[in-house]
């Protein structure tokens, strides 16, 4: 019942035990070297963005350059502040960690979807998925695990026992509630258009050929290009990534929350802020692009899930060090401004037009009546909210109000 | 296995709840709170309330406490308390009082329900059909049976955000609330909090 595997439905014995332990190895390793090659991607690509070498010494191309950084980490000095909370600041960059790899449990990151099947693979002589959990709530563990990653922050920022990082926390826990919000609605639209909430189901529902044979019946499509572009700035702010990468912001407040953290406690928040953009590329491709579904050219289908999947991922990560590359970081209230004026409102009124065009399809509402009228609805209200918003400028410029 | 889960967790659950009382630091008290709360979460799980479970992750784990946070360390009142003084005469004696009654009134019950001791007979919050998914259910139930009042708490919590935008957007004219005693702006250094004499 905990889980929609076929592995599990069925008499648990010991090789379905030992199918999940390896499943559960294989994720963490997975997940241990992606991060290394997503540090070195990240560095190479930036120092191509800026005209300069980047890491080229440690292996070819300078690949093993973040395992040479990890074995100096391990052999620096382990610094505790003397005003720093002891305990609260040893906790902090664990409950950093553990989230980011429990965030990676529930995403797809293969099997065969090409030609109408179910994506279950063959392992041992048991029938699997190529994910290591799949809850019937899903994608709303994602959404409770990126929730509780904001505690990390925060608390390696107040028991540091120093000032920047303490404004780093504030500003953490300030950014990731709000941005919780959008993050939740563009998920709702995902979930209203493929009826599921099973991340299994979500990929399932978009795999085959949908329109005209060969656009694909990606989300990114079905639900519209509005939840999708909530989902990837809300995705940004939630990671801290620039541009909004206020709670870092190393000209103003010096790193904030890692601030006072060496040695292999700094290497553990490092480490779980790139396996975090790891993730969330990978839950963006799984919501929006199909996750592992594709056609499968020669060979076994199985394989060309996992080849998918990391070419979209891929794809993802570019985009993300693109965007850090080139964009300066946005001032503290165009973040509050954009989470709380553009994205809800933007991303609540598209749940609620789509949920019409639901209903209008089943009901056989008129279809032309239907957009006519979402439109005119949509419109009034963008127009209140901008007198709102209006409005409240204009009576702060006139000092009636603080 | 399911008695297993419910007796650790039922630990964490009493040790957190312990620790809020007990902590002589409010952010400490807090992150016991996240503790009880996670507790919570898996005895929804163990009872097959998956949504319940994560609802409360994200609700409460994810947003109250972060909030609760959020303002102890805006407003500074993380330092570390005296437990030793009763705000109240005699607050500690009734507490007990009260607490050993709750205690008489469990154990009572578990004495006369004598066949399932440790969890009771099967609980509310699970699944009550076990074809149809549990989401699917409560949505349903929520609106249709219940729509009356949930669109009533919607309303109420309307009218809650409307009224801190107001509270919180004063006419200038007003007086202003004066600064807390404890944040006192010293010169060129950032506004920071005076030690309480005592403390520590």
């Amino acid at each position: 019942m905990l889980s929609g595997d076929p592995l599990l439905s069925g008499h648990i014995d010991l090789a379905v035990v030992l199918i999940v332990l390896l499943k559960v190895v294989a994720v963490f390793a997975f997940l241990l070297v992606a991060t290394m090659l997503m540090i070195w991607f990240e560095r190479k690509v930036v120092s191509d963005f800026q005209n300069r070498v980047g890491p080229n010494t440690a292996g070819p191309f300078g690949i093993l350059q973040t395992l040479a950084d990890g074995i100096k980490f391990f052999f620096k000095e382990d610094l505790i502040p003397d005003r720093a909370e002891r305990r609260v600041f040893i906790l902090a960059p664990l409950l950093t960690v553990v989230p980011a790899f429990l965030l990676f449990t529930i995403v797809p990151f293969g099997g065969d979807f090409s030609n109408g099947h179910d994506g279950s693979v063959e392992l041992f002589g048991h029938t699997t998925y190529l994910q290591l959990a799949d809850p019937a709530i899903g994608i709303l563990f994602a959404l409770a695990m990126s929730s509780i990653a904001v505690y990390g922050v925060m608390l390696a920022g107040w028991s540091s026992g120093s000032k920047y990082p303490l404004l780093g926390s504030v500003r953490a826990s300030a950014q990731m509630v709000s941005y919780e919000a959008a993050l939740g609605l563009s998920v709702c639209a995902v979930v209203l258009t493929t009826g599921t909430l099973s991340t299994h189901g979500i990929v399932v529902a978009q795999a085959g050929s949908g329109w005209g044979g060969f656009i694909p019946h990606w989300n990114l499509i079905a639900a519209g290009f509005v939840p999708f572009v909530v989902f990837l700035l809300a995705s940004q702010a939630e990671l801290n990534r620039p541009p909004f990468d206020l709670v870092e912001a190393e000209q103003e407040l010096v790193g904030s929350y890692h601030t006072e953290y060496s040695s292999i406690r700094f290497a553990l928040f490092f480490v779980a802020e790139f396996m975090n953009s790891v993730t969330m590329a990978a839950i963006i491709v799984t919501l929006f692009l199909g996750g592992p579904a594709g056609p499968a050219l020669l060979g076994p289908g199985w394989l060309w899930g996992i080849i998918w999947f990391l070419l979209k991922m891929t794809a993802f990560l570019f985009l993300f060090v693109w965007v850090r590359s080139t964009l300066p970081r946005v001032r503290y209230d165009q973040l509050m401004d954009l989470g709380w004026k553009v994205l809800i409102p933007l991303s609540l009124g598209w749940l609620l037009l789509l949920a019409t065009f639901w209903v209008a399809r089943d009901q056989h509402w008129n279809g032309f009546v239907t957009v006519a009228l979402g439109a005119v609805v949509g419109l009034t209200g963008y127009g209140l909210l901008k007198g709102a918003i209006a409005t409240s400028k204009a009576r702060r410029l006139e000092g009636v109000v603080d | 296995m399911e008695t297993v889960v419910f007796i650790v967790s039922a630990l964490i659950v009493l040790a957190g709840g312990l620790g809020v009382v007990s902590s002589r630091n409010p952010v400490h008290a807090a992150l016991s709170l996240i503790a009880t709360l996670f507790g919570i979460a898996v005895l929804f799980l163990n009872l097959g309330a998956q949504l319940l479970a994560v609802v409360q992750v994200i609700v409460y784990t994810g947003a109250i406490v972060v909030l609760i946070l959020f303002v102890m360390m805006l407003l500074g009142v993380d330092r570390e308390e005296d437990l030793e003084t009763e705000p109240l005469v005699g607050q500690r004696l009734l507490a007990g009082l009260i607490g050993l009654l709750f205690l008489g009134a469990i154990l009572a019950i578990i004495i006369i329900g004598k066949d399932a001791i440790v969890t009771g007979s099967h609980s509310v919050t699970g699944a009550i059909s076990p074809t149809i998914a549990n989401i699917s259910q409560i949505g349903t139930a929520l609106f249709t049976t219940y729509v009356f009042p949930l669109e009533v708490t919607a309303g109420l919590l309307t009218i809650a955000v409307v009224g801190a935008v107001v509270l919180s957007r004063r006419p200038n004219d007003l007086a202003p609330i004066p600064e807390p005693e404890s944040m006192v702006d010293m010169g060129d250094e950032p506004l920071t909090a005076i030690p309480e004499e005592g403390a520590h």
